[in-house]
């Protein structure tokens, strides 16, 4: 088609190209608008999934089928295999669930929800943008040097990760040292601007109380991560010193300590569990209060919990360390604190669930999102009780049964509490109705594959599989047909799940281009971004609300309507 | 255009106080892991007393005061600056600078005289936290002095001159980092 159209003569087509793309500059990629950047966010974060994803393909066809020219990859290399796990676990991490969750919806919504017309600091906040994606770039070009990306595991223990005899990967470490060091900066400059907003550009009338609980999540979320990554950051300039200038902190034959690196990394690496979990509790708080047209059932239990969570969590990182030489009394004390951080979490399960006891539940796309998250973690969560506990750690440490725990706790945070967030907000940020119907099919087509994969590998993992294996068929214990099976099960769920995204983006892209309009408010939700234009316009609103009342006030006895939005004078 | 969002303080304090208070809180973690970390290895080494005694007291005495002094000068300039008197406020900003330039030239004479008679980031670990911490300590010293030079350019125009306050709020943090380095890398020998 295209060919037939007449061209213009002397090519202005290309003076064009330059015009538009000028514009296309300034207003979405150099913009301050919160908005926008919560989609950069966004969209960047989608894109590394893609690639998180792409690696996970990669290197579960290896343990499926040792040896096989994985399509669109080539055969797995022992080397790239390494690489792909340390990458796989590291982008999900940093640049998946952080962005998305934290920066994305932070973005977007702050600005929106406390009413007011911006961050407080605009420019900065495009500054953590631009920092943040510079880090994805260093990061993905690390594949690209002398001895490839880094293997040594996303949690980058020395003496491994510090010397290049070890890992073979002289350029590779220390550039995903430096990804990961700006990405912290990144997140520190947006967290500023999240705390800060929060705090103080909140809309006339908006009480402590009447936050919205998503925004209180981020923000607790905000401080957990500025609190926790500091002595990290310290710790990554010692490493890279070890790397590059040849100092010793971390090399037991120079009087250093490997295992002062695991201390710096699990007291950040702990909290930013629930950096990351707590914007996805935040989520489906907002989202079962609307699609069950009931009250929070006790919105001052969840943020005291949260805070509790958060404070508990900076006293249970050596968890992680059960089988690192520390003292066993200490172990004890570890494995006390990590079991009580399981009393909040819970009692806020409780609390969702007494929320949707008795409600008017809607079964929409967003709502099915929220309730497999609660359902989800809860197996991630209960889980977890085996490891916190020390003495059945040492057994299970370091088996894929800490693997299959924690993509427990990750998936839904980064996968379930993503889709959940962007097919209820997807109205607001693009102005048109996703469809509810395939909405529904990507739902299902992803959380039964889910399952598929990880609770087999539950089971290998008691049966007493490593992690970071290349090739189980060394090992004859682990060679057996029952366990291979079980592993190709997991891989097929895998490509299935991988599959069904297909639908999502067909969904997203359709929805974008010829999507019902969705009007202002079509979930009838209280909070203050239902209140402007879908989607905003620059500066949200032409006067910026009022706020009279607390955010989830559904089915008020004796109103005519069964919502109260906040800004609604009576 | 400044964000109505900017203007507001919900929380009854200016927003830049706010942040300024949310940056430092985030700088002391990272030198409270450096530093613990330090702490930790110290105790453990007692050979490290025997390294701590090169290192020179005098220099180090001489660069508290410096930065003491400099700190003075951030709070004439904050002063100046409540009374609405930025072109003395961007004087006094000036004489803080100054106490950072010469700060970092001591430092310099100082590590060049070190790495010359042989003790380097990779002599031994208490040499590597030596470099490491007052390097690190080093870079905020200079961050601290460019963005004071950009507030003291708007505070002679009589502009911003609520940035001088935060500048100076940061500029302490700075100092106290130095007042921990200090003992821990200098006096406990």
């Amino acid at each position: 088609m295209a060919e037939s159209i007449p061209t213009q003569p002397s090519d202005p087509h290309a003076d064009d190209h330059h015009h538009e793309e000028q514009s296309f500059v300034s207003k979405y990629l150099l913009s301050t608008d919160h908005k926008v950047i919560g989609m950069q966010y966004m969209f960047t974060g989608m894109a590394m999934a893609l690639i998180g994803g792409f690696m996970a393909y990669a290197f579960r066809m290896q343990l499926a089928f040792p040896g096989v020219e994985v399509p669109l990859w080539g055969v797995v290399t022992p080397a790239n295999y390494t690489a792909l796990v340390t990458n796989h676990g590291a982008i999900m991490i940093f640049w998946v669930a952080m962005p998305v969750l934290i920066a994305a919806f932070g973005n977007y919504l702050i600005p929106l929800m406390v009413g007011c017309d911006d961050m407080v600091f605009p420019k900065i906040n495009r500054l953590s943008y631009q920092i943040f994606l510079l880090s994805a770039i260093v990061l993905i070009s690390s594949y690209f040097v002398d001895g490839g990306g880094f293997g040594g595991a996303w949690t980058t223990y020395p003496p491994l990760s510090a010397k290049a005899e070890y890992n073979l990967t002289p350029m590779g470490a220390s550039i995903f040292i430096g990804a990961v060091g700006l990405e912290f900066v990144a997140f520190l400059l947006g967290g500023i601007n999240f705390i800060t907003t929060a705090m103080n550009a909140r809309a006339p009338g908006m009480k402590l109380y009447d936050i919205p609980m998503v925004i209180w999540m981020i923000v607790i979320a905000s401080i957990l991560f500025m609190v926790s990554v500091g002595p990290l950051l310290a710790g990554a300039i010692m490493l890279l010193f070890d790397q590059q200038l040849g100092t010793a902190f971390y090399d037991p034959n120079r009087g250093g300590d490997p295992v002062l690196w695991q201390h710096l990394f699990w007291f950040f690496g702990h909290p930013e569990v629930y950096v990351v979990l707590l914007p996805a509790i935040g989520i489906t708080a907002e989202i079962i209060t609307v699609f069950s047209r009931k009250k929070l059932f006790a919105y001052r239990t969840v943020l005291n919990t949260a805070i509790g969570t958060g404070v508990l969590s900076f006293c249970v990182w050596a968890h992680h360390q059960f089988i690192s030489g520390i003292d066993p009394r200490m172990a004890h004390v570890f494995t006390l604190t990590t079991l009580l951080i399981s009393i909040p979490i819970a009692e806020m399960m409780f609390v969702y669930i007494a929320t949707l006891y008795g409600g008017a539940i809607r079964l929409a796309t967003p709502m099915l999102w929220a309730l497999a998250f609660i359902f989800e973690f809860l197996i991630g969560g209960v889980t977890g009780i085996f490891l916190g506990a020390s003495g059945a750690d040492i057994y299970l440490h370091d088996t894929y049964f800490v693997l299959a725990h924690f993509h427990y706790t990750f998936f839904p945070i980064a996968i379930i509490g993503t889709f959940a967030g962007v097919t209820y907000w997807f109205p607001k940020m693009f102005g048109k109705m996703m469809s509810d119907r395939l909405g529904k099919i990507h739902f299902w087509g992803t959380i039964i594959p889910f399952n598929f994969i990880f609770i087999p590998l539950f089971f290998l993992g008691a049966g007493g599989q490593h992690r970071r294996i290349y090739d189980f068929q060394n090992f004859p214990a682990l060679a057996g047909e029952g366990m291979q099976d079980l592993r190709i099960l997991a891989t097929t769920s895998l490509l299935v799940m991988l599959g069904f995204q297909l639908v999502f983006f067909y969904n997203f892209i359709t929805s974008l281009m010829k999507g019902k309009a969705a009007g202002k408010n079509p979930w009838k939700a209280n909070t203050l971004e239902w209140t402007a234009e879908s989607p905003p316009p620059h500066g949200n609103w032409k006067e910026l609300p009022t706020v009279y009342r607390g955010p989830y006030e559904y089915s008020v006895p004796g109103r005519e309507k069964d919502y109260w939005p906040q800004d609604e004078p009576n | 255009m400044r964000p109505i969002a900017t203007t507001r303080s919900a929380a009854g304090m200016p927003t830049g106080l706010l942040a300024v208070w949310w940056i430092v809180a985030s700088e002391i973690v990272i030198f409270g892991g450096l530093l613990g970390a330090y702490i930790m290895y110290r105790l453990s080494h007692d050979a490290w007393a025997g390294h701590a005694a090169n290192t020179n007291t005098l220099i180090g005495t001489t660069n508290t005061l410096v930065l003491l002094t400099s700190s003075l000068f951030a709070v004439l300039a904050h002063q100046a600056a409540e009374k609405g008197d930025g072109k003395k406020a961007a004087r006094f900003l000036m004489y803080t600078m100054a106490g950072a330039v010469a700060f970092l030239c001591i430092k310099g004479y100082e590590w060049n005289y070190e790495i010359s008679h042989g003790m380097t980031i990779t002599t031994n670990t208490f040499w590597s936290f030596y470099y490491t911490a007052a390097g690190i300590h080093g870079a905020h010293v200079i961050a601290g002095a460019i963005i004071m030079g950009i507030v003291a350019k708007d505070a002679a125009k009589g502009l911003e001159l609520q940035r001088v306050e935060l500048i100076g709020i940061y500029w302490h943090f700075v100092d106290i980092v130095w007042i921990f380095l200090f003992p821990l890398l200098y006096i406990a020998k």
